[in-house]
């Protein structure tokens, strides 16, 4: 049709780019899930007593939960007995220089285009590279350790940093807060751990990219950062899965701390294997994301670019506590074939003069279903909350679904909450607009895409945004018209 | 015994003393309430609205037979007397004090329908509603089918004087629970407008749950109004359900200004081509009053245009619940869709929930929804202060004209004069008359 509709729909048609599985020597657990599991996984990382018992008790109180149903999503049952919950790739020896690397691994790394080596030289991305469920490399640690910044995988934070585990982790995301938030509670294998100290603003993007590598294995990451007064961290989460056929479950937890005057930008692309065509394999993402702005003036902002998984259940949310807190949210996603995505965000307004922002933009295509799940409540005494939402959807096909189901709850009669949801495709009196003004057709609809998104992918930090681009295929500025 | 097993035990006992043709309906719906039961707060579309509390009392089931001398007289609206009047008392329709002036209108009891001319439009459309209303308050009252009215509007009539329609709670002596029951039935190019009203004598809790169903033929045109202003003791489940068969017209505007709980379900199933429907509301409440408006509007076939605005003033500890539903199905394309819900929040303690919702299947489509939550506008205070009107006044004013908006939409001059004094009623008492209307 034109260029900028083409890149969409090239994106749209194209099969799955990253698919391809390195052979790395995995060290697995047997399949299935008991307290044995999980003692091995705790045995495994070498964790202290009361971590195991923590996990002990997120198993126990998961036997007692069932799997949630409301979301606007279908898929066979997950048979959680089949599933491998540790998988680690064999290192004897903690690692010094990227160059030591398993080369395989570097291969992988180098065919998704993240070279560790040239992050480092080049753009000053500090990278814990994750691959399955143990950290294999993590860079720039020394230049952060000067300025205080801890930024390492959990389960060294866990042995190295006991009493900020033991106060943050599951403050935010309780163990007991959804099935599958327990679930990962109690076999969580690896993730990030980042600690902002008092007044220091991190001086580079922190990055970590997540693989699902060895068939059959479950990824439960947990991620957790804090940030302690005056601090300000970016943090970047990127995902590409290799392709495989049976259905992976990926339930990760991620929690934010942000006190006093902090800030934390959580921006995630997320491009696992959608399945093919038919809708067979492909990833089932159910992650539980949320941020606590503990402080006064402190502000989290979530941005995400969906583009992969087969299943989508993902609600990054905020809570905003302190006095003249900002929470935002700001989302793209897009669903294509049979991918279906349940996304949206949550604000809690429990602090006085609190902010909030949501601007979720979905695309579906081809047979998809494409749902924005948003909650705005407005509690009680949180007097002068403000929120704006807005949640756009674009349809291209006649045989996709666009779904909203915004909830808003208020009970302080200060507060000033809007919500606007527009659902249509490229409107004619749009391009009539364009074509009347001396544009053509094709650039008016690169136009008019071009404008749709942006609003998010401004908010990814240039590095990112770049990958975003590349994983979205609908590239932006610059490439069309 | 609890109240639910009474009532089961009722709508069984119906089952041997009617022997008509409405029975199997009646014993589908009793084991289809069975299965579902009361909706809990678990339920998504109960979530707001507690309904099962309702269920903590005992009421009179009002298939009783009633008091003749029952003054309903007081809740008549104006110019009644240029009006068809249908007056339910208990929920069971009273004959004796219903006036039909119009010729082209038939009314006749549920029962007597299922079996004459109007057979097979009762058979096809009778309990339509339970389709897209999936839980046990919806089979209650289908399978308490008793003392129902059935509405015909004849082809190509227009229905010179409005149809009223009371639903009256004889509340002196006992709780009433009542279930009205209505099938409306519009022929192609004709014309009708109703406006329904409840009312309570005497001061006992009531709990009515009513169902219309209205089944517009092609080029039809309604009208409706809903106009609630009941006591505090009385709880209402009022759905009113239209059903677009061919390509027709309609405009509806819900007023609710007082009530214990009140849930209002309003559908719009449009299954052909070109249907137009329009949807108001009005919310105004105060102290401990619940209002839910609930409404879906589903879009089944290409071309149509749906329009909803829905308003609320929220005062006291009361809690407003808006949660719109908009379809578009799959091959419905070509569709416009609007929807729009602005709340006022005037008090500390009032509450506000909702759920503007969309649901689409087709691409080439026009869909929007907002919603806004807010305070009386400070700049628009300011103006008016500035100008040396006192801030009753401004207030009562702003109000005021925050409510025009959707009493703009009642057509019949005097429905509109009524409710607007209703309103102004309650602005007066709240800023005293310093803005006379």
């Amino acid at each position: 049709m034109n260029d900028g509709l083409s890149t969409i729909e090239q994106q749209i048609t194209s099969d799955y780019k990253y698919g391809f599985t390195s052979n790395l020597e995995a060290d697995q657990a047997p399949k299935g899930l008991n307290e044995d599991i999980i003692r091995f996984i705790s045995g495994r990382k070498k964790e202290p007593e009361w971590m195991l018992e923590w996990r002990l008790k997120a198993y126990r109180n998961w036997l007692k939960m069932e799997v949630p149903d409301w979301a606007n999503i279908k898929y066979p049952a997950v048979d959680f007995q089949d599933i491998i919950y540790y998988s680690a790739p064999k290192q004897s020896k903690k690692l010094n220089s990227l160059d030591e690397i398993d080369p395989e691994l570097r291969r992988t790394f180098e065919k998704l285009g993240i070279s560790l080596d040239e992050q480092k030289r080049l753009s000053g991305v500090a990278v814990d590279a994750v691959i399955d469920s143990v950290s294999v490399a993590t860079t720039f640690r020394e230049q952060l350790g000067e300025l205080g910044i801890i930024f390492c995988s959990i389960s060294e934070a866990i042995q190295e940093h006991p009493e900020l585990i033991k106060k943050y982790i599951g403050s935010v995301v309780p163990m007991t807060d959804n099935f599958y938030a327990a679930l990962n509670s109690a076999v969580f294998t690896d993730g990030s751990f980042c600690y902002i100290p008092k007044g220091v603003r991190c001086p580079m993007e922190l990055s970590t990219y997540f693989r699902i590598n060895a068939e059959n294995t479950g990824q439960f990451e947990r991620t957790l950062i804090v940030a302690e007064e005056g601090s300000y961290v970016s943090y970047l989460e990127g995902c590409t899965a290799p392709m495989r056929d049976e259905n992976q479950l990926h339930a990760a937890v991620v929690e934010l701390v942000a006190m006093d005057h902090a800030e934390i930008k959580y921006s995630t692309v997320q491009n696992w294997y959608p399945g093919d065509k038919e809708g067979k394999g492909g990833i089932y993402n159910f992650v539980t994301k949320r941020g606590i702005c503990a402080g006064v003036h402190s502000k989290i902002s979530w941005t995400q670019v969906e583009t992969g998984s087969a299943v989508t259940w993902k609600y990054p949310s905020c809570i905003l506590k302190g006095d003249h807190s900002i929470g935002e949210f700001y989302s793209v996603a897009v669903t294509n074939h049979h991918q279906q995505a349940d996304t949206g965000t949550k604000m809690i307004h429990l602090g006085k003069n609190t902010r909030s922002r949501i601007v979720s933009k979905g695309i579906s295509a081809g047979v998809s279903h494409n749902s924005y799940r948003g909650l705005v409540s407005v509690a009680k005494n949180a007097s002068n909350a403000r929120n704006f939402s807005q949640c756009d959807s674009l349809l291209l096909g006649d045989r996709c679904g666009a779904h909203t189901f915004p909830y808003i709850e208020v009970k302080n009669n200060t507060a000033q909450v809007e919500h606007e949801a527009t659902t249509s495709k490229i409107g004619e009196d749009q391009i009539f607009y364009c074509n009347q003004r001396g544009i053509d057709t094709e650039t008016a609809v690169a136009l008019i895409v071009n404008g749709f998104a942006k609003e998010v992918m401004n908010q990814l930090p240039m590095e990112f945004a770049v990958e975003a681009q590349k994983l979205l295929a609908i590239t932006l500025e610059g490439s069309v018209g | 015994m609890s109240t639910i097993n009474i009532i089961k035990d009722k709508a069984r006992e119906l089952g041997t003393t009617q022997a008509d043709a409405l029975q199997p309906i009646r014993s589908a719906a009793l084991a289809s309430f069975d299965k579902l039961g009361v909706p809990a707060v678990k339920h998504e579309e109960w979530k707001y609205t507690r309904i099962s509390q309702l269920f903590n009392q005992s009421y009179k089931i009002g298939t009783d037979t009633v008091d003749s001398k029952l003054n309903w007289e007081l809740f008549r609206l104006p110019e009644f007397e240029t009006a068809n009047e249908l007056v339910f008392i208990n929920g069971v329709y009273n004959a004796a004090a219903s006036t039909v002036r119009s010729a082209g209108l038939v009314v006749l009891p549920l029962e007597e329908a299922a079996k004459g001319e109007y057979a097979s439009i009762v058979s096809k459309h009778l309990g339509h509603s339970a389709e897209y209303l999936k839980d046990g308050i919806n089979a209650l009252n289908t399978s308490f089918l008793v003392g129902g009215v059935f509405i015909g509007v004849n082809r190509s009539t227009e229905i010179e004087h409005p149809v009223y329609i009371y639903t009256i709670n004889d509340g002196r002596a006992e709780n009433v629970f009542a279930q009205p029951r209505t099938l409306v039935h519009v022929a192609a190019n004709a014309g009708v407008m109703f406006v329904e009203t409840y009312g309570s004598i005497g001061h006992a809790d009531h709990f009515t749950n009513q169902v219309m169903e209205v089944v517009v033929e092609q080029d039809a045109r309604i009208e409706y109004y809903k106009i609630q202003n009941d006591h505090a003791g009385a709880s209402l489940v009022s759905t009113t359900h239209f059903r677009q068969v061919g390509k027709s017209y309609v405009h509806a505007v819900t007023i609710s200004l007082n009530g214990a709980m009140v849930r209002n379900n309003l559908n719009m199933v449009m299954e052909a081509e070109y249907c137009e429907s329009n949807m108001y509301g009005l919310y105004f409440t105060s102290d401990s009053c619940h209002v839910d408006n609930h409404t879906i509007v589903d879009n089944a076939k290409p071309h149509c245009l749906s329009n909803e605005y829905y308003k609320g003033i929220l005062d006291g500890a009361s809690t407003g619940v808006f949660n719109g539903k908009i379809f578009v199905r799959q091959d419905a394309q070509k569709i416009n869709a609007f929807q729009s819900n602005k709340n006022i929040l005037l008090s500390d303690t009032a509450s506000v929930y909702t759920k503007p919702q969309l649901e689409i299947f087709a691409d080439d489509v026009k869909c929007s929804h907002g919603c806004t939550i807010g305070r009386l506008d400070e700049e628009g205070l300011f103006y008016l202060r500035s100008r040396g009107i006192t801030e009753a006044t401004a207030k009562s004013l702003l109000l005021h004209s925050f409510a025009v908006d959707i009493l703009e939409q009642v057509k019949p001059d005097a429905i509109r004069v009524y409710i607007d004094q209703l309103i102004s009623e309650r602005l007066g008492s709240y800023y005293g008359n310093a803005y006379p209307i």
